[in-house]
């Protein structure tokens, strides 16, 4: 099971996190920043895997990748194969080169939610879902389709009050 | 892919997409990238806080801003910052009806919330909801909130519905739906227990994703209980052999491999199902050694699946042949120049070593290659390696480089480790006691702190006890060597407290046995240990019970004690200690000192630390006091357990009350007092049912347990009214049905160490001749590392106390180098071990299981189901039919192989016929039936 999906920059500011057992934002915090303290110190061309259990409690692997500027880390388990988990990273990047092209940093970080939905057409509840990434951007688009077409509807304001309890 | 790149441009833009962020929040995102310190980070989120705790206070706030917040709020927690004080807006998003907001609002309480939170029960509802609407999009994004949200007491609220859309027409849904069940299954494995064979019926989806998806949860249900799947081999194996194959969609290929998440997935499942199986591991050797064959080792997912392969060869039973192939592999990915695949090689190795010990010799320049490593990784992992092939003989070096390593890293985590893999290894091989004490000397100098303190004890327990031989003079000579190895290092700086403990036990038990050295001498040392660890008051401890065994030690001894003054007024400072254990000690110390030779000895008698003290646990010297006191009517004592028995009596009848199962949250609509409510529901129904009870009829089929459960609350709750509801929240009692039974023991058994005596010279020469430009520094290191295996690992002492010095002149095993002999496997012949399997079972057996299945089912199309359930009787060959032609039946439905689907039951002699058919093909259908790929294929 994958534990933890993390995108840092290289200067350590998180760029998107997403841990699928649920943490208190201070452990996820430290977690954050323990793990990007470990990545700075290693140098080039090493192995791309790490065993921290010091930090994610016993049996727990890091996969973690260098792209640019930024950190793709995958936190996972024993039931996961290393050299598959770094494909996925693969897939991950790969997907988003094609949402943004060319992805860089500033795409990530100014499309918060768009991350989210790929991410979350990738890894589901901490398995792989999908790893096809000509289906996870079908899926995306048709998402953003939708919401696009709901939000030019949305776009006359409606109060607060308007909303009730359950609907 | 021009289209898709000018849309992701336009989304990237950010203005007209659905992901578009207003020019606040890039401003937001802007200033915190281009702050320089945390400290002002830290401003800029404190005062943008103060901003949106303000505006969320202002009334009408349009739901695009709305939505504009809640992601800045999301932003700002994931920066560290506490925005709680939003969630509640959070949760309101959820309710919306326009899409964009839904899944922003679920977003955010995905990443907000845990499943315990108290907002989560108003989210229930719109879960609820959502699970039953028609777009299908909402429904992934609720069942995509699921994973998240709902903890064990909210699961039998959505699990219906979760079933419903296992059957769901979008294959996207019913992936999620299966793994939303996986998650429950995780949380709590009651809750979803009956409903496990859905998992089973998935496995024949048509749609391969699914498929895929379902191997998930299997995996975790075959690793609690192998024994139950064991009848899923061949269909494993004939999944995976049709994904090398290539029937799987183009669009499953990824860097030109087919579907290689799948195939590892299937791998890690094989891997559990065969270990220890004989028969098992045989149906998956060919599938394994065609994957050998076929695997493109220069990508990376290619590798990653070589890698798995040699991971289930390790568990399996393998053949010889296999286990060739694996090795291979792992020479290939050690003489790769990639780190990763260095690790993998490494990692493999481990593995493999277990089953044939001997294999680790043809890679010993690169295991020191990999040790010698920059990559820390890499060296830990090499270290690991080590660990798991030390043997008596080479165990110094093993454990010198150990030690070195442990010496030079700060990371206490892995120090503790490493420190404490020294002490077990140097604890099991220990060639003498000399090395064994260095060794441990060195462990607690440098990682004294971190390692258990149980090490300390067997430390002192060794040297009291000697090694258990009737050699007194060898275990005062190791006291002694013991006493003089610590007098040096005591000298030194800053000793970890658990090393000074021990120091100080040794000292005051052993310091003046041999008469080398004075009891001045040594009182003194013990005193510099309580000066100059002061602030330490377990180590001043010691120190005085150390100081107290000497002078009882000189005293018994006739001796005239004459304490040092600065032992008078160590033990004066003391007795005015605020502990109470020193005063105690230095109080008993001070007695004895005035006691006269006899009675000093009978109190502390010379080197009797292992004689046992007899406790009196049951008091019996009291008994004429409780006599007495039960005769003058005191009440007789009753133990704390009988009373809490009593308790448990009286209180039965009030706890047999709390255990009535009871809902206190109910999680469905209310009924509708009037119709007129009916338009708001309409939307996502398509059948107008008149309404109350709608609901819980739809799923009684389903899940009867849940339904009367429910029943029974809605009884009670409409016997005592919404008070109910804000009720407290009752027991579930939930009977685990999870019961792990003991794994087999690894297939290492039918491989005894017969290929170990092999001559550890031969292999090394030959090395050197090809290759003379090798430092011969590592080949020495490498001779001792892995030369003379004569002594394999099996010859590891059980008892950790017992040492029998200089073990390694042990009569080595005859070198003649006797290979198994086993006939070499026949892997073409794959269809063979299925058939006897199958000849074993009855075929009217059988096909009672078939009609009866039949029959039950009613006649319905879904005939796999059934067959599929734990309860029909199914052969493997017609589980692997039944899934072939289900695989094949595709929505587009060839009509040759539904036909002979459905009329599978009610017709008998068709059924045995195609059997037969079946049998004589064996389990592999490749040329003879081409049609029932057809649909794969295409």
């Amino acid at each position: 099971m994958i534990k933890a999906v993390m995108m840092m920059n290289t200067q350590g500011k998180p760029r998107l996190a997403k841990f699928y057992d649920f943490l208190p934002v201070e452990k996820q915090q430290e977690l954050i920043r323990s793990v990007f303290s470990v990545l700075s110190s290693r140098p080039e061309n090493v192995s791309n895997f790490l065993e921290i259990d010091s930090l994610f409690g016993p049996d727990s692997r890091l996969v973690y990748k260098h792209y640019a500027t930024l950190y793709f880390v995958l936190v996972f388990d024993g039931s996961e194969n290393e050299l598959a988990m770094l494909d996925l990273i693969q897939v991950l990047v790969e997907t988003l080169d094609k949402c943004f092209s060319n992805v860089c940093e500033l795409d990530i970080v100014f499309n918060y939610s768009k991350m989210h939905t790929v991410l979350d057409e990738i890894v589901f509840g901490g398995q792989v879902l999908e790893t096809r990434s000509d289906e996870i951007m079908k899926a995306v688009e048709e998402i953003s389709k939708l919401e696009a077409a709901s939000n030019s509807i949305s776009l006359v304001p409606k109060s607060v009050s308007g909303w009730r309890g359950g609907r | 892919m021009e289209q898709l790149k000018t849309i992701g441009r336009e989304l990237a833009m950010g203005s007209q997409g659905g992901f578009g962020q207003s020019k606040e929040f890039l401003d937001l995102v802007k200033s915190i990238g281009e702050a320089r310190s945390k400290a002002e980070e830290d401003r800029i989120v404190l005062s943008e806080i103060d901003i949106l705790k303000r505006k969320l206070l202002e009334p009408d706030i349009p739901k695009r801003k709305m939505k504009e917040y809640i992601i800045r709020l999301v932003y700002i927690e994931m920066l560290g910052h506490d925005a709680s004080f939003g969630y509640i807006h959070a949760v309101k998003m959820t309710h919306d009806d326009n899409l964009l907001l839904k899944r922003t609002g679920y977003l955010a309480v995905t990443l907000f919330l845990n499943e315990d939170h108290d907002l989560i029960i108003l989210i229930v509802n719109t879960i609820q909801k959502d699970l039953r609407s028609d777009n299908y999009l909402v429904v992934c994004a609720a069942l995509n909130a699921i994973c998240r949200l709902i903890n064990e007491e909210t699961i039998p609220a959505v699990l219906p519905q979760v079933v419903d859309l296992l059957n769901h027409q979008k294959e996207a849904v019913r992936k999620k739906a299966i793994m939303a069940l996986h998650r429950f299954h995780r949380k709590s494995p009651s809750s979803v227990s009956h409903l496990i064979s859905n998992f089973r019926k998935r496995l024949c989806d048509n749609d391969p994703g699914v498929m895929g998806a379902t191997l998930c949860p299997l995996f975790d249900l075959i690793t609690e209980d192998v024994s139950s799947y064991k009848d899923l081999v061949s269909s494993f194996v004939s999944i995976l052999k049709q994904v090398t194959e290539r029937r799987l969609p183009k669009s499953y290929d990824y860097h030109q491999m087919p579907a290689p998440f799948i195939q590892i997935k299937l791998l890690k499942i094989m891997a559990l199902l065969g270990c220890g199986d004989k028969s098992a591991s045989e149906i998956m050797y060919m599938v394994l050694g065609d994957l050998f064959r076929k695997c493109d080792s220069s990508t990376n997912i290619g590798n990653a699946i070589l890698y798995e392969c040699i991971r289930c060869i390790s568990c399996i039973i393998p053949s010889p042949k296999l286990l060739e192939a694996a090795a291979d592999a792992i020479s290939k990915f050690l003489k790769s120049d990639s780190h990763n695949l260095k690790y993998m090689g490494i990692d493999g190795l481990g593995r493999l070593i277990k089953i044939s010990p001997d294999i680790a010799e043809q890679h010993q320049l690169a295991v020191i290659d990999c040790l010698e490593d920059p990559d820390d990784t890499l060296k830990r992992k090499t270290f690991e390696l080590l660990y798991k092939m030390t043997k008596s003989s080479n165990v110094e070096v093993i454990v010198d480089r150990m030690t070195d390593y442990m010496i030079s890293i700060n990371d206490n985590h892995y120090k503790t480790e490493i420190a404490s893999r020294c002490v077990e290894l140097a604890e099991q091989f220990a060639p003498s006691n000399q090395w064994f004490i260095q060794i441990m000397n060195k462990v607690f100098e440098h990682a004294g702190d971190l390692v258990n303190i149980k090490v300390a004890h067997n430390l002192m327990r060794l040297i009291a006890e000697g090694f258990g031989e009737d050699d007194d003079d060898a275990d005062s000579k190791l006291r002694l060597s013991a006493v003089e190895s610590y007098l040096q290092i005591m000298s030194e700086p800053k000793l970890p407290s658990l090393f000074l403990q021990v120091i100080s036990w040794v000292l005051g038990e052993y310091g003046t046995a041999d008469g080398k050295y004075s009891a001045s001498y040594i009182s003194g040392k013990l005193c510099d240990v309580a000066d100059a660890y002061s602030s330490d008051e377990t180590v001043k401890g010691y120190a005085v019970s150390a100081l107290m065994k000497i002078y009882a030690f000189e005293i018994a001894f006739g001796r005239k004690v004459d304490v040092l003054p600065e032992c008078q007024s160590l033990i004066e400072e003391l007795l005015a200690s605020h502990s109470t254990d020193l005063q105690q000690r230095a109080y008993e110390l001070q007695a004895l000192l005035a006691l006269d030779a006899r009675a000093v000895e009978s109190i502390l008698p010379l080197d009797a630390s292992c004689e046992d003290i007899e406790v009196d646990k049951d008091l019996s010297f009291l008994n004429g006091y409780i006599q007495q006191a039960i005769e003058s009517g005191a009440q007789p004592y009753i133990s704390e357990r009988e009373r809490s028995c009593m308790l448990e009596t009286t209180d039965y009848h009030s706890r047999d009350h709390h255990e009535v199962p009871s809902h206190a949250l109910r999680f469905e609509a209310y009924e509708r007092p009037k119709p007129s409510s009916l338009p708001t529901q309409a939307s996502t129904e398509l059948v107008p049912v008149p309404e109350p009870s709608y609901y819980s009829e739809a799923h009684q089929p389903i899940s009867t347990s849940s339904v009367s459960e429910r029943e029974s609350s809605e009884i009670k709750l409409r016997l005592d009214g919404v008070k109910q509801k804000w009720g407290r929240p009752s027991y579930q009692s939930s009977t685990s049905a999870s019961s792990t039974p003991p794994q087999a023991a690894n297939g290492t058994s039918s491989h005894p160490d017969v290929g170990v005596g092999s001559s550890s010279l031969k292999p090394r020469s030959s090395y050197e001749s090809k290759k003379p430009e090798i430092d011969p520094e590592k080949q020495r290191l490498a001779a001792s590392l892995f030369g003379g295996s004569s002594s394999s690992r099996s010859d590891r002492k059980s008892s950790s106390g017992g040492h029998k010095p200089a073990k390694g002149t042990a009569s080595k095993p005859p070198k003649e180098n006797p290979i198994p002999v086993q006939p070499p496997p026949d892997l073409l012949d794959f269809g063979e071990p299925t058939a006897t399997s199958v000849t074993a079972t009855d075929p009217f057996k059988e096909l009672e299981g078939l009609m009866d299945s039949s029959s039950q089912d009613g006649g319905s199309t879904d005939v796999m189901g059934v067959l599929y359930s734990d309860a029909a009787p199914v052969t493997t060959t017609t589980s692997v039919d039944s899934l072939l032609s289900e695989l094949s039946d595709s929505s587009k439905g060839n009509p040759d192989t539904y036909q002979s689907q459905t009329s599978k039951g009610p017709n008998s002699k068709e059924a045995l016929e195609k059997d037969a058919l079946v049998r004589q093909m064996g389990v592999n259908p490749t040329s003879q039936n081409p049609t029932l790929f057809k649909d794969l294929l295409g």
